[in-house]
């Protein structure tokens, strides 16, 4: 039990990003616009957040985290107007462009840190984000924030029902005098303004620089998180709290007399067979928005 | 590229495609669609485009773009334009490294002409290359025999890690895009684990594999003035030949094509969708794991502890997409991105950061998935012309009469009838 609370900023820590990164999956979803995209989008956020955060970080202050993660969600915006074009201007096969943005992501931060850097990863900044009360990140109650607030939008306001109504029939929504590509941009764009952010809390709480390794299948994780939540913001919430223990508890066995015998990649093995499993256990019923991954065509009925 | 490929979708906007436009808007709209109608042309106009972007984000950091082109030169012909030298080692590094690329291309492609996306080849990859190097440590030294063994075994393992994402598929509805993902990732710590309890193994090597395990060719060797060149290249022509002898000439390629194509209309017809799904992604998963097996027993002497992923397999969908999953079509973008991989160290010693290359993969795949939409805009264009000219030939005058079959009740019905279509 003693275990049980030490353990939980370090759990909340790692949920966070995965949390947030999950909403704006949902909101995608739930639009009609499947976003693999969502680990690409993060490690551009996390590169970009990194890179600002170290060169603001004497002149800035304590501002300078809360400025890169700004910075971090204008650069995943930025770059899911890519996916947001091809899969809905164009119609174009979702998962392609989202893959599409998963390679770029691989290469661009390294391209740019060997240009700004001369290295293949950004400089490591002195001091990230600072825990507060309790040792947990402000990042747990961004995440928090995001998620009252997008369950508030989609549930509570007419936007809302408007958007899930994209996702469930988007004919019967362009009937009802909805525009179904202006709503399907603002989610997609909304998804990666998220992603970006969920990759700069990554980044500023988890680690001191960016490097190739540092997503590391969180946004695959966030993904996954989104079916197994079911497409509803509750679920979703659960699900990453659920993947963000597993990554939390795989770094903090390590430290537990009783199992450190078993080998490292035991633990590091966790989240992944966990969200496999759990993808198993919960497919296969008819959760999903009806209209997820179809191009919007107003011909077709 | 390859002028053999058909695409069903293309051949249908070819042949749909009436030539009465007359205005040059219209000739120019026609002469478009022809171009879109071919995947080979649309695909060399991809990669061309993927090169220019790249070149301007060269330009746009202020390198000079002729440093990278001179670097995939030297890559590909082993001339080096700075130092007028020539070493055709540099041909065998690149056909070398194109080898796995190749067959983790063909593991994308055949799932993906069976409808499923299959982003595992890196976990399929990871399990072969670990298979064969078991093998090769553990297996009894008998010449030609124990490399052949290694590689079977190699593609078993690889089969049967894909072949479960399809089980997954097709039992439990599962998402092969997750699962996939989730699988790579597990092949990787699995990996890590097992390799580092061989005897004699640390946290990064095995000891050296035993020689008869391995793929060296020595006349391929002394033709490309030492190059890692091995018996792997001929795994992969002979991989490429398979899989367009399996999807063009088989009976299981067809159920493949036609379950890829449309699900229902292939189960109703008598194809079994479910047993297409773990088929498709075992022989996939083969083909990715053979990749394994060529890296593990062709590029290296030792066993290797993976300390990150290869990201072969995650190229590979970049090199089905733009060979458009056909054999050739692959076996060909296959060296167009081992080339970029092997013009990598060239450009890093010219100033250029070598992940150009990477973006310039990223690129053409956002490309690739641009190209469809063109296609879908063109069919758009297309069918509102023949609304338009149906609605005018149902208001003129004796239009109803020209048109055989037509309702000739009302000029409103007849332009609502074309417009359902």
């Amino acid at each position: 039990m003693r275990d049980l609370i030490l353990i939980l900023p370090s759990v909340l820590m790692m949920a966070a990003p995965i949390l947030i990164a999950a909403m704006g999956g949902l909101v995608s979803e739930r639009a009609g616009v499947s976003n693999i995209a969502l680990e690409g989008l993060m490690g551009i956020g996390a590169f970009t957040a990194a890179t600002a955060h170290y060169f603001m970080e004497a002149g800035a202050g304590p501002a300078s985290v809360w400025l890169a993660l700004a910075f971090g969600l204008l650069a995943g915006m930025a770059v899911s107007l890519i996916h947001a074009f091809a899969s809905v201007s164009l119609g174009a096969d979702q998962v392609i462009s989202g893959t599409g943005i998963n390679l770029l992501a691989i290469g661009v931060p390294v391209f740019l840190s060997q240009i700004i850097f001369r290295m293949e990863r950004t400089q490591p900044f002195r001091i990230g984000m600072m825990p507060g009360p309790g040792g947990v990140y402000p990042t747990a109650y961004v995440a928090l924030a995001v998620v009252l607030l997008t369950w508030y939008l989609l549930y509570k306001r007419p936007l809302g029902l408007r958007l899930r109504a994209c996702g469930e029939h988007p004919q019967a929504a362009a009937g009802a005098g909805v525009d179904v590509k202006a709503m399907r941009y603002g989610a997609v764009l909304a998804s990666g303004a998220l992603a970006g952010l969920a990759g700069g809390c990554l980044v500023l709480t988890q680690t001191i620089q960016y490097t190739q390794n540092t997503i590391n299948g969180a946004g695959f994780i966030a993904l996954a998180a989104v079916s197994f939540g079911r497409w509803l913001p509750k679920g979703v919430t659960g699900a990453s709290l659920l993947f963000g223990g597993a990554v939390a508890l795989a770094i903090y066995m390590v430290n537990v007399e009783s199992l450190r015998r078993l080998p490292p990649e035991f633990f590091s093995v966790l989240p992944y067979l966990i969200t496999l499993v759990t993808l198993v256990a919960f497919s296969g019923k008819d959760w999903a928005p009806q209209a997820i991954g179809k191009a919007f065509d107003k011909g077709r009925s | 590229m390859a002028k053999s490929i058909k695409n069903t979708a293309g051949a249908q906007g070819a042949s749909s495609a009436p030539s009465g436009s007359s205005s040059a808007a219209g000739a120019l709209f026609n002469r478009l669609e022809a171009f879109a109608a071919s995947d080979g042309r649309m695909s060399l106009l991809v990669v061309a485009l993927g090169f220019l972007a790249g070149t301007l984000i060269v330009l746009a950091v202020g390198r000079n773009p002729a440093n990278m082109f001179a670097a995939l030169l030297q890559a590909m012909s082993g001339w080096d334009l700075t130092r007028g030298v020539f070493n055709v080692r540099y041909v065998g590094e690149w056909l070398a490294i194109s080898t796995p690329l190749i067959l983790t291309g063909l593991s994308m492609g055949f799932a993906a002409r069976a409808g499923l996306f299959n982003i595992g080849a890196e976990g399929q990859y990871i399990v072969g290359l670990t298979v064969a190097q078991f093998a090769a440590l553990f297996l009894p030294q008998i010449p030609v025999l124990h490399a052949v063994l290694c590689v079977l075994l190699a593609a078993l393992g690889g089969a049967a890690w894909g072949g479960l994402v399809g089980w997954l598929k097709a039992r439990f509805n599962a998402s092969e895009v997750v699962a996939t993902i989730m699988l790579n990732y597990i092949a990787f710590f699995l990996s890590r684990w097992a390799t580092m309890r061989i005897p004699g193994a640390n946290t990064f090597r095995t000891p050296n594999l035993p020689q008869s395990a391995q793929l060296d060719a020595g006349f391929l060797q002394r033709l490309t003035n030492g190059s890692n060149l091995n018996y792997g290249f001929f795994i992969a022509v002979a991989c490429v030949v398979a899989y367009w002898w399996i999807m063009e000439r088989t009976r299981l390629g067809f159920a493949l094509r036609a379950t890829g194509m449309n699900k229902d209309a292939a189960q109703a017809s008598g194809i079994n969708a479910k047993r297409s799904a773990v088929t498709s992604m075992a022989i996939a998963g083969a083909f990715a794991g053979l990749a394994g097996a060529v890296v593990a027993l062709g590029s290296f002497n030792h066993g290797r502890v993976l300390a990150g992923q290869d990201n072969y397999g995650f190229t590979g969908i970049a090199v089905a997409l733009v060979g458009n999953s056909t054999g050739l079509g692959v076996g060909l973008s296959g060296l167009l991105f081992g080339l970029l991989a092997s013009g990598q160290p060239l450009m890093q010693s010219r100033g250029i950061p070598k992940e150009i290359t990477l973006i310039i993969s990223g690129l053409v795949v956002v490309f690739v998935s641009l190209r469809a939409g063109l296609r879908v805009i063109l069919a758009w264009k297309r069918r509102e012309q023949l609304v338009a000219r149906a609605a005018a030939a149902a208001e003129a005058p004796g239009g109803a009469a020209a048109n055989p079959g037509g309702a000739p009740a009302s000029p409103g019905g007849g332009s609502a009838a074309a417009g359902e279509e």
